[in-house]
């Protein structure tokens, strides 16, 4: 199981991808915005998402989950 | 002169055109989001008016809050600093309708220049030089192939309505351009309104110079020099400096006489900027577009001439003469800007936080337009600049001595920096042996 963990304080733009899709290691998974820059948060693991922590238009500080991959 | 101005923007550059509004006996007006507060500049205005929440959509870029907050607060002008609205013209045509004065050319300049296809178009007649590229939109990927393929890889690929950098990717090939031009249009569309897109040849050993000029209110317009913008991240300027060290007396007086001619075939009024690619090597130019406001490296060129650029803004918009003789422009010595983000220094991704220790370098040649201080919190919501570093010298070697003691003396905790970038690039060789081009950044990080 990895938890991928926001890097920064920033507002998610986008979410790519859903609970239960499969991804693989360096899938796009939610792309964050911060200070004008969009930073795509990648899977570090391929697997099945099992949480998406994050909704479009949520504000996250650094360090908060954004999902699991089981 | 006009009775009061309110600053329809925020952070240093709000701080900046205060400072000279008071100095100069004008009312000054700051409007803020919920983000914004406890920041300086907010504090140092006459008068402040709360316009919104932190999304600059609600803020910011909300012409009826700004509007509205100049009947609350009854104020005589607007000056809108860089970025948001300042090169909206419907903005500058509400502004002016509502009876205020507008600091700035006119709405049909700002729309001529704003789109980029257009501007193009216009400076190839005035007979100021610019690179192969598209004479209309670009509608599809398709079409972008069939372009490039008459205009020659590598092309850049850019936003007809864009600016800062973003959406733009250089191609070259077809493959390259496919993909370059679809990441083009979605930023295009989500960041400037506008999905149409353009194509130039690409310059890839290029110094990115531009040219001050202001548009009198007697109709001249003169040109104050060039500033040497070619220290770049992401298409994106980090640091400034000028006189150029790329560009001969002869090329200088070439591009200070084609920004003359750009400003004049739009019947310019007020501070803008010509910006142009510079091939050093050749010793040539072309356009590559004009931004119709105060630019945010404005600083090196009121350190050289002494001129305050904000000043001259106030004065031409109330249709009075400039303070300075137009004919006896004499730049002295060098200056430089570094501009300070909240980044990290290596990978420059964003880091805002809160600031728990901030100092700021003082002494002679050294000047810091900072929008925040201690305790002030930095939060993503919009660009990354905390202050412009500025410092001149009576040479460049100067300044850059004087620089690299100044961004030693800058204490700064909380947010990330990229102070440590900055030490570094003015240690590097090629910065200090002043032969560098746009790829220098991506050097010293490859």
């Amino acid at each position: 199981m990895a938890e991928v963990r926001a890097e920064m304080v920033a507002n998610v733009w986008k979410v790519v991808a859903s609970e239960g899709d499969h991804v693989e290691d360096g899938d796009t998974l939610v792309i964050l915005e911060s200070m004008k820059m969009e930073i795509p948060v990648l899977a570090e693991d391929s697997g099945t998402i099992t949480k998406m922590h994050v909704s479009e238009g949520d504000v996250v500080q650094e360090g908060d989950l954004i999902a699991i991959i089981g | 002169m006009f009775e009061s101005v309110l600053v329809a923007n925020r952070g240093e550059i709000a701080r900046r055109v205060i400072r000279t509004a008071r100095r100069v006996g004008i009312r000054s007006i700051a409007v803020y989001s919920d983000a914004d507060a406890d920041l300086p500049y907010v504090r140092e205005a006459d008068e402040a008016v709360h316009i919104g929440p932190a999304q600059p959509a609600g803020s910011y870029l909300n012409a009826a809050a700004i509007i509205d907050a100049t009947r609350k607060t009854s104020a005589a002008s607007v000056h809108p600093g860089y970025g948001f609205l300042a090169e909206n013209a419907a903005f500058a045509s509400q502004v002016i309708a509502a009876g205020l004065t507008w600091i700035g050319p006119a709405p049909e300049a700002i729309e001529q220049m704003g789109d980029k296809i257009r501007a193009r178009n216009l400076m190839e007649a005035a007979g100021v030089p610019v690179s192969p590229g598209s004479r209309e939109p670009v509608v599809d990927a398709d079409a972008a192939v069939a372009e490039a393929a008459r205009i020659g890889y590598p092309v850049m690929v850019k936003a007809a309505g864009g600016g800062g950098g973003i959406g733009m990717g250089a191609a070259a090939d077809s493959d390259e351009l496919r993909a370059a031009f679809e990441t083009a249009r979605s930023r295009a569309e989500r960041f400037f309104g506008s999905p149409e897109i353009l194509i130039e040849r690409y310059i890839s050993r290029a110094r990115h110079v531009e040219v001050q000029i202001l548009g009198l209110a007697s109709g001249e317009v003169v040109a104050l020099g060039e500033r040497d913008c070619s220290v770049q991240r992401r298409h994106q300027k980090v640091a400034e400096e000028t006189p150029s060290p790329g560009v001969s007396p002869m090329l200088r007086s070439a591009m200070l006489a084609a920004a003359v001619r750009a400003g004049e075939a739009v019947g310019y009024r007020g501070a803008g900027t010509v910006e142009c690619l510079v091939d050093a090597e050749a010793g040539s130019f072309v356009f590559l577009e004009m931004n119709t406001r105060l630019q945010v490296e404005h600083p090196v060129t009121e350190m050289v001439t002494g001129i305050d650029l904000v000043e001259q803004q106030f004065l031409i918009a109330a249709g009075l003469k400039v303070s300075f003789d137009p004919a006896a422009v004499a730049p002295s010595g060098h200056a430089i800007e570094l501009r300070v983000y909240a980044e990290d220094p290596v990978r420059f991704l964003p880091g805002p936080g809160k600031i728990t220790a901030w100092s700021e370098p003082s002494g002679p040649g050294v000047r810091v337009d900072a929008g925040y201080q201690l305790g002030n919190t930095v939060t993503p919501f919009y660009d990354p600049l905390l202050a412009k570093l500025c410092v001149h010298g009576s040479s460049r070697s100067e300044a850059i001595a004087r620089a690299r003691e100044a961004v030693a003396a800058f204490e700064l905790v909380g947010p990330k920096s990229n102070l440590p970038f900055h030490a570094e690039l003015l240690d590097s060789p090629d910065f200090v042996s002043g032969d560098y081009d746009t790829s220098l950044v991506s050097k010293l990080r490859s």
